[in-house]
């Protein structure tokens, strides 16, 4: 590991980077493909993965506090400018799209150009003090992109966060994850990377000037490249299956105050009361 | 939860605000074994009630929807689910300024209190609207905003509490069984199939909304609707808003230029957009209950299409700009391919009911005129002619149609729609044999439905110079008008004119039951000779007017049907629906069979004798009679069928001859004519001058269910012995007398406080006292134009309305609204004409 900044942070040079990911918005039941191998997007909406929508506002509030500036950057097609501009309508500074020309991704890849874009990004501008993810992505959950990439980066990360607290005099960041009955708190120099989890914040949502300013907002684009294969790339997908739709037996409790007592008991028997 | 039954009455597909407030009001009526299905969960099956915006303008120039406006309203209102927020449409235009008069003069029409506001006053009412960008307001205080999941609810509860009803949620409809019947085309329903078992019913009505098309296609009938995309946005919170701790405490704004409305909601504002292009979907695109994130019918925003209107908003209301956008959908609503609901019987299957196409603001109003339809065998609160579903021809029923339609007018939500504003595309669909002829002389089409009518002919440009006539001095007024049309009515009046009536549908009952079958549905008699014709009115259950057409006894056991192209649905459903079963009689369209040409005027006899030996004399071929004749024309000798009838009060005939004969019937009478005077001669003359300066009645305009032939004017001194569907409510209202007559009034003076010389359109004007006072009996029926246009010939402009009997008076001085301004008319004539009142014109 190398700590390649160890003076103070001069606020308005902070820099942090948040990498998000265009998932199918959450909330709806995914259908799949007929072939079973992609899910069926022809009626979603999409969205950047919760957990990165916590991210982003991370991000802006460290920025807001502190000065500096705030990057979003995402590997994906080019409707993924979709979830930047959102982030940029929320506050976020620059965009940088990652441009995927609709081949497979696997964790691998996606990690390996994030690695290189964040490279080409920091040549030119400086280093990150601070690169978030989201813990995992809502669709393929694979828990990987942000270790890889801090590993290729040689930084720290700790995944699980529900609490960032940035110190730019030490600079250093604590950073909190929950467990079972209590906190685990890390300390950090920067660069670091982190991966956190919805929990962390209320994440805002646009205003319409927001939203209508990210709409004028540049985004830079890189091509991925063809990165060297790091042998890393071993897995394959075969298929997806759509799990059992579990019935949802709705029982009528009563109504009005004479559902009182059933109501009681149930409480009572989920051990709420 | 129960068993789905076996068996009901009645099964009532959709428990959105349509289908929960109809199973209310049948419960009303009488009805019982009621079941109500709905593949969602309640209180909120997930269609667009759920999204619903909820707020009502009782304000429309269409009759029917705004009469059915102020009733849901008050229906809202009795429940107590329902809030006077007060509502203002803001003008950023002179043309919407202008648009705002014409809101006025129906607002007054309807008894809707409004008032229109300066900018300063806008702002008064809504302190946080940026007053600089508009120009005034129209401000109405009873536009109210109401809870429509709740009164479903309290609807349903109606029927329950009754022990009317069953409901079943979260049971989706799977098929429609039908059965057939004796008539052609026409099956009956049997049963409806679910995914909870099946369930045979006499009767089925679909409501369910945006997927009514659907579900309608499973028993091989059509609902034309196609779900269309509202984007809405909820934005907030605001101080300013929250502080009213009120849902809403300030009135709805519709920003009328930009196309959409901000209407607060608790600490939010919603601002509801119709400005953006129109999205439309197919209902299969619609996620499932399950499948949906929000709701099926809140689909996911598309914020590219709402950006512009975001900007708009801002300019009206700055703080808009800073608030959060917590929440934004592609809402779905349902767009037919006329912009009216589907209502009614659906023609294809006996016995299954539309009640789709309908929002919120009109929902139980038309769950009303539905369940009293299916009651009473026609409405009773409001004529709903407009509505019926019986009204589209097959080439409107075509997703092609219905989605070009509706993309051409989802963008005219919130426009200044002209009376006559014609539709851009989807034109031609049915034309004449004559079509190319008056495409070359410049005919100015109207479409009327699916047909092509020539209004007025380029052509005739030169009869302008020749009565010296002049173009209109307001472009609103001169809009889709011709001078030209009054030329050809002076010309007609003069020589004469030849008139395209291919426009006419046609149908021919034949068999031993024809004439008698006839003769039931129609107040007057038709079976007479062969070779007579009768002019009749038919009648609801209720003796109001369902239809008014012309019937010809052309065989001994044939009779055909002559009715009005807008009417052409409507009829042809009620003799299928109404016809013996037994085979006695048999039903054949033949509108594609026959073309009609009207020519009138002075000159027609003598036009028409270089054609014929037939004795054109009154002796020969008198007033109302059919005569076969063989005609001469270049193309050789054709047959024709002379009808001496005159729907422009000149002497002529209706020629009909076998479709294929058109082109050359044409050219013989434009040879016959060429030294006679005789001009091609539009619908302008046709369907408003000649026939106001007659003071002829027009289904639709004049004749509707609410009126009696005896208030029209229509009723025969005698009544036939036989009987026919309408008879008793007919004898009673001949006892009672009229409450109101159908008079015409003349227009005494056009001169608006700017100047200029205004001319009514007939777009429901009221008609008010010399203090300006509304007229309206005790019905609750107001005086208004019912049709208007001009009178060349009596060198004034005609207003047909009805009048209370004290007020129908030959010279009584009352005063007509237009454009928010008073003008002064005279009774000029009742029951009756105000040229050539002793009809000598048409036997001479």
């Amino acid at each position: 590991m190398t700590a390649e900044q160890t003076s103070r942070i001069d606020a308005s040079e902070l820099r942090v980077l948040v990498c998000i990911k265009r998932v199918p918005a959450p909330g709806a039941r995914i259908n799949l493909t007929d072939d079973g191998q992609r899910i069926d997007t022809a009626h979603l909406g999409f969205a950047m993965s919760p957990h990165e929508e916590c991210a982003v506002e991370a991000a802006i509030q460290l920025t807001q506090e502190a000065g500096g500036e705030a990057t979003v950057l995402t590997v994906g097609p080019e409707e993924a400018e979709e979830q930047l501009r959102y982030a940029v309508s929320l506050g976020i500074h620059k965009a940088v799209l990652v441009k995927t020309d609709g081949e497979a991704v696997n964790p691998q890849r996606t990690a390996r150009a994030i690695g290189a874009a964040v490279a080409a990004l920091e040549a030119a501008d400086g280093p990150f003090h601070l690169i978030l993810f989201g813990n995992e992505s809502a669709d393929s959950g694979g828990f990987q992109v942000g270790i890889r990439v801090a590993v290729g980066l040689g930084r720290p990360i700790v995944t699980a966060i529900k609490g960032i607290d940035l110190e730019l005099e030490a600079p250093a960041i604590t950073a909190k994850r929950e467990i079972d009955g209590g906190l685990e708190i890390y300390k950090l120099p920067t660069p670091a990377v982190l991966g956190v989890k919805e929990g962390l914040n209320l994440p805002r949502y646009p205003t319409m000037k927001g939203r209508l300013a990210s709409k004028k907002a540049e985004i830079t684009q890189f091509q991925p490249g063809e990165s060297e294969p790091d042998g890393l790339d071993g897995q394959t997908s075969l298929g997806l299956i759509q799990p059992p739709q579990k019935a949802s037996n709705v029982v009528r409790l009563g109504e009005g105050p004479a559902a009182a007592p059933a109501v009681v008991d149930l409480l009572d028997e989920l051990g709420v009361l | 939860m129960s068993e789905l039954p076996a068996k009901s009455k009645v099964v009532v597909i959709g428990a959105g605000i349509v289908g929960s407030c109809l199973v209310g009001h049948l419960s009303q009526l009488g009805w019982t074994d009621i079941v109500l299905i709905d593949k969602g969960p309640l209180p909120n099956p997930g269609g667009s009630t759920g999204h619903a915006s909820n707020f009502i303008f009782p304000v429309d120039h269409n009759k029917e929807m705004a009469l059915l406006g102020v009733q849901s309203a008050n229906q809202f209102r009795d429940l107590g689910l329902s809030v006077d927020s007060g509502g203002i449409e803001v003008a950023r235009t002179e043309a919407r300024m202008h648009e705002l008069a014409r809101r006025m003069t129906s607002a007054k029409a309807w008894g809707v209190e409004a008032s229109l506001l300066t900018p300063g006053e806008v702002k008064e009412l809504v302190p946080f609207i940026n007053e600089e960008v508009i120009l005034g307001g129209f401000y109405c205080s009873s536009v109210s905003v109401v809870d429509s999941l709740e009164t479903g609810t309290q609807m349903r509860n109606l029927a329950l509490e009754q022990e009317a009803l069953k409901v079943f949620a979260n049971t989706e409809v799977l098929d429609l069984i039908t059965e057939e019947t004796p008539i052609e085309g026409q099956t009956k329903i049997k049963a409806v199939v679910t995914d909870k078992g099946t369930i045979e019913a006499e009767y089925v009505v679909i409501a369910c909304g945006v997927w009514s098309n659907r579900i309608a296609n499973l028993a091989g009938a059509y609902i034309p609707l196609v779900p269309a995309v509202h984007q809405m946005a909820d934005v907030g919170p605001m101080d300013v808003l929250a502080e009213t701790n009120n849902e809403i405490g300030y009135p709805i704004v519709r920003d009328m230029d930009t196309f959409c409305y901000e209407r607060q909601s608790s600490g939010s504002m919603e601002v509801g957009s119709y400005g953006h292009r129109a999205i439309l979907h197919h209902p299969d695109e619609i996620p499932s209950n399950d499948a949906a994130a929000l709701s099926p019918t809140e689909m996911p925003f598309t914020p590219d299409d709402f950006d512009p209107q975001m900007e708009t908003a801002i300019e009206l209301m700055d703080m808009l700009g800073d608030a959060e956008i917590k929440y934004a959908i592609n809402g779905l609503l349902s767009l037919t391919p006329d912009t009216m609901p589907c209502l009614g019987e659906i023609p294809e299957v006996r016995n299954l009911w539309s009640a789709a196409a309908v929002w919120v603001k009109e929902g139980p109003g038309m769950a009303q005129v539905v369940a009293e339809w299916m009651t009473h065998g026609y409405p009773r609160v409001i004529d709903a002619h407009g509505a019926d579903i019986a009204r589209f021809y097959e080439e409107e029923k075509s997703d092609e149609h219905i989605w070009a339609r509706a993309t051409e007018h989802f963008v005219k939500t919130y426009g200044i729609v002209h009376p006559a504003e014609q539709w851009a595309g989807r034109r031609n669909l049915q034309v004449s044999p004559y079509f190319s002829r008056q495409e070359a002389l410049g005919a100015e089409f109207f479409a009327a439905r699916t047909w092509e009518r020539p209004q007025w002919y380029q052509s005739n440009a030169d009869l302008v110079q020749r009565y010296e006539l002049q173009e209109r001095e307001v472009e609103w007024d001169n809009r889709w008008w011709s001078p030209i049309s009054t030329g050809e009515h002076l010309n007609l009046r003069e020589n004469c004119g030849l008139v395209d009536l291919s426009a006419f549908q046609i149908y021919e009952l034949t068999g031993p039951g024809a004439v008698a079958f006839a003769d039931h549905l129609a107040v007057n008699k038709v079976d007479k000779p062969v070779g007579s014709s009768v002019y009749t009115p038919w009648l609801t259950p209720d003796g109001g007017f369902h239809s008014d057409l012309t019937m010809m006894r052309t065989a001994e056991n044939t009779v055909q049907i002559v009715t009005g192209v807008f009417d052409g649905g409507r009829d042809q459903f009620w003799v299928k629906k109404l016809m013996p079963q037994d085979g006695s009689v048999a039903f054949a369209n033949i509108t594609l069979d026959v073309t009609t040409l009207g020519l009138w005027g002075p000159n027609a006899p003598a036009v028409l004798a270089q054609l014929t030996d037939q004795d054109l004399s009154q002796a020969g071929s008198p007033y109302g009679s059919l005569r076969t004749v063989i005609l001469q024309t270049a193309s050789g000798p054709i047959e024709a069928t002379l009808f001496r009838i005159s729907y422009v009060g000149d002497t002529g005939w209706e020629i009909y001859t076998a479709w294929g004969n058109g082109p050359a019937l044409w050219d013989a009478l434009v040879v016959a004519g060429a030294d006679l005077g005789l001009r091609p001669t539009g619908g302008g003359v046709y369907g408003t001058s000649g026939r106001l300066e007659k003071g002829y009645r027009l289904m639709g305009n004049e004749l509707e269910s609410e009126y009696s032939p005896v208030e029209a004017g229509l009723a025969r001194p005698k009544v036939k012995a036989s009987d026919f569907i309408g008879k008793e409510a007919y004898l009673k209202a001949r006892q009672d007398g009229p409450e109101v007559q159908m008079c015409t009034l003349t227009v005494e003076d056009h001169t608006d406080s700017a100047g200029r010389k205004r001319f009514m359109m007939g777009g429901n004007e009221p008609l008010l006292t010399l203090d300006g006072a509304r007229i309206v009996d005790s019905h609750g029926r107001a005086s208004r134009v019912c049709s208007a246009g001009p009178g060349p010939s009596v060198g004034k402009h005609l207003l047909l309305g009805y009048l209370p009997n004290e007020l129908a008076v030959i010279g009584t001085d009352l005063q007509v609204m237009y454009q928010n301004e008073y003008f002064p008319v005279k009774v000029g004539a009742i029951d009756g004409s105000v040229f050539d009142p002793e009809d000598s014109r048409l036997k001479s």
